[in-house]
């Protein structure tokens, strides 16, 4: 059972990863310990887009991670769809990979340059044993839903425009249905124009299939499009948290205030 | 200075072109013209292919010999493109003067950032090894790189990606340029670090009274930036005149969906985008005539005819359009270019 709409899908509470640094390939054991996220408390409602800024470093892309049970925290627990999920381990983890998907910034590093597309997005399916013929189904269906010409299917990555390898990593991550989308820059390396037509295709797949999204990024801008809450990361907490109009017009935090004067405007 | 002097830069009807597989002569920038004059920021915005960086480069003579180059480049009156190697030489660093997008892949690795910034004094200025050193460090230190006599001893890898493009920006300045050609200098950093840089590159230019042409994707960068601003698609420009009176009164329907695809940060709620349709041609499949007309929602038998740069709503705001003035203000209401249709 999915959470219904409004109740928290997922739930962090004081989330730490650590990473081990310095040290070396040869033991060396400085044991010196890099914090990345340092204690994250969040609820992300089913349906609704949490969007997740900050700038490099400031540990957005590791918790975005986390929160996928990519990496495991240190401390803290992650409960997603009532399920403690923060402990769990390879093989156990296997059948909540489908509901738990990622849209990664640069398609072109995050695709295989060998498969063609219908590969590509064929595989989470078989490699969850779905049936030859439904994986034919479903790939004929995403290529609709991500607006990729069926033609496209025997294209290989380098063959492709930004903008239609983007699309394909949307149709990967939407391949098995998945409950929640962690979305790490999808748009952050396309031109502009491109950009415009990824955000309004995040939104219309949201709203046909009901997916709720965790959009990391850089670019307030994108942020506040696509938006209902917003959680401003820095050092590794989150200094600021609300719905998105809130924090984007009388922010409480000064690093979100200085992050919001950064912008240029347009002078219209 | 005389009444007559020439204007700093003068570009008129570049035109790029490269051999395709064929042997075709394929235009990869066609019958670019502007002027810039001293202390003033021109912007060139455009998407990747536009032909921006090519533009660039050919200003200093940097683009590889089998690429053809024709029209004038004119710098202080003289054509930058009749210029022998060694004359670009003294040029270059001295007078024009450069910062790239990636200062990692434009700074040497191996050699320390000071060294970097002393060379072009050393080359261009004939400073000794030590006053030199010393220049580069304040230098730096103008730059706003903190404890700079030490930083001058790091290499780039030891310094954040802001810290990098102020040592670019130290180097590009060493030698006070008359003109500064800026590329994407901002898009590798983080947004507060790109207000510092901006900052910077803006106060800069004003106290040494240089002009500069900045290139970039983005409208809101080139808005605080530039007082004129060129639209360049598939290797035209398609709308150029001063930065206000594009950004209040644009004419051309490619920089109505630029305009429209960028989220604004004002009104609530958010306005939907409206996307482009479609995505920029490869130079070898651009269209005949105008080479927006295939994802213009306006096009119309006359887009087959590459239309003239004009000026009709001001001489010094010309657009390439077939459009009537007067119709685009209806036009831009009726369809300001919709979403939808697939890459």
């Amino acid at each position: 059972m999915s959470a219904p709409v409004g109740e928290p899908l997922l739930a962090l509470t004081d989330v730490v990863k650590e990473f081990r640094v310095g040290g070396g390939p040869f033991g060396g054991s400085s044991g010196q310990r890099l914090r990345a996220v340092d204690g994250v408390s969040l609820e992300v409602r089913a349906g609704e887009t949490l969007g997740l800024v900050g700038e490099s470093g400031c540990g957005k892309s590791t918790l975005g991670r986390c929160i996928l049970r990519l990496l495991a925290p240190t401390s803290g627990t992650i409960r997603f769809d009532g399920d403690d999920i923060s402990t769990l381990s390879g093989r156990r983890l296997r059948p909540l990979r489908g509901s738990l998907q990622m849209i990664f910034q640069n398609p072109y590093g995050s695709l295989n340059p060998r498969k063609p597309v219908e590969a590509l997005i064929g595989a989470p399916l078989r490699y969850h044993g779905w049936p030859r013929a439904d994986v034919e189904q479903r790939l004929l269906e995403l290529l609709d839903d991500v607006g990729l010409a069926r033609a496209l299917r025997t294209s290989y990555p380098h063959e492709l425009s930004g903008g239609q390898r983007q699309r394909v990593g949307i149709a990967r991550a939407l391949a098995l249905r998945p409950k929640l989308v962690v979305l790490d820059e999808p748009v952050s390396a396309l031109d502009v124009s491109i950009q415009a037509q990824i955000v309004n295709l995040l939104q219309e797949i949201q709203r046909a299939h009901g997916l709720t999204y965790v959009f990391i990024s850089h670019d307030l801008g994108v942020v506040r499009q696509l938006s209902e809450r917003v959680a401003v990361m820095c050092g590794g907490r989150i200094v600021e948290t609300g719905p998105v109009r809130e924090v984007f017009e009388s922010p409480r935090d000064a690093y979100t205030r200085q992050l919001l004067d950064a912008i240029p405007r347009l002078r219209a | 200075m005389s009444a007559t002097a020439p204007p700093l830069l003068e570009v008129e009807d570049l035109t790029i072109e490269v051999r395709g597989a064929d042997g075709t002569a394929l235009p990869i920038v066609r019958g670019v013209s502007f002027t810039v004059a001293d202390g003033e920021v021109l912007g060139i915005v455009g998407e990747s292919g536009s032909g921006k960086t090519m533009t660039l480069l050919a200003l200093l003579g940097l683009l590889p010999p089998r690429v053809r180059v024709r029209g004038a480049v004119r710098f202080r009156g003289r054509d930058l493109l009749t210029l022998s190697e060694p004359e670009l030489r003294k040029l270059r660093g001295a007078e024009i003067a450069v910062v790239f997008q990636d200062p990692m892949s434009s700074l040497n690795p191996v050699q320390r950032v000071g060294d970097q910034v002393a060379e072009q004094l050393r080359a261009h200025r004939g400073l000794d090894r030590g006053a030199a050193a010393t220049r580069a460090v304040e230098l730096l230190e103008r730059v706003g790189i903190p404890n700079a006599a030490s930083r001058a001893r790091s290499y780039p890898h030891e310094l954040s990606g802001g810290m990098r493009q102020r040592v670019m920006i130290a180097a590009a300045l060493s030698c006070e340029p008359a003109l500064l050609l800026a590329d994407e200098p901002t898009t590798a950093l983080d947004v507060t670090i790109q207000a510092e840089i901006l900052a910077l590159l803006r106060e800069l230019a004003d106290q040494l009274g240089a002009a500069v042409v900045l290139i970039s994707h983005d409208l809101g960068v080139i808005s605080e930036m530039a007082s004129q601003i060129a639209v360049m698609y598939a290797g035209d420009v398609v709308e150029q005149g001063a930065s206000a009176a594009v950004f209040a009164n644009p004419q051309h329907p490619y920089t109505w969906g630029l305009l429209g695809s960028i989220p604004l940060l004002e009104g609530w709620p958010p306005k939907p985008l409206h996307a482009i349709p479609g995505q920029p041609p490869t130079v070898a499949a651009r269209p005949s005539g105008c080479p927006f007309r295939i994802r213009c929602a306006h096009a119309f038998e006359a887009c087959t005819e590459r239309p003239e740069l004009l000026g009709r709503v001001a001489a010094d705001h010309r657009d390439r359009c077939h459009l009537e003035p007067a119709a685009k203000a209806a036009a831009r209401q009726a369809a300001p270019l919709d979403a939808g249709a697939a890459s």
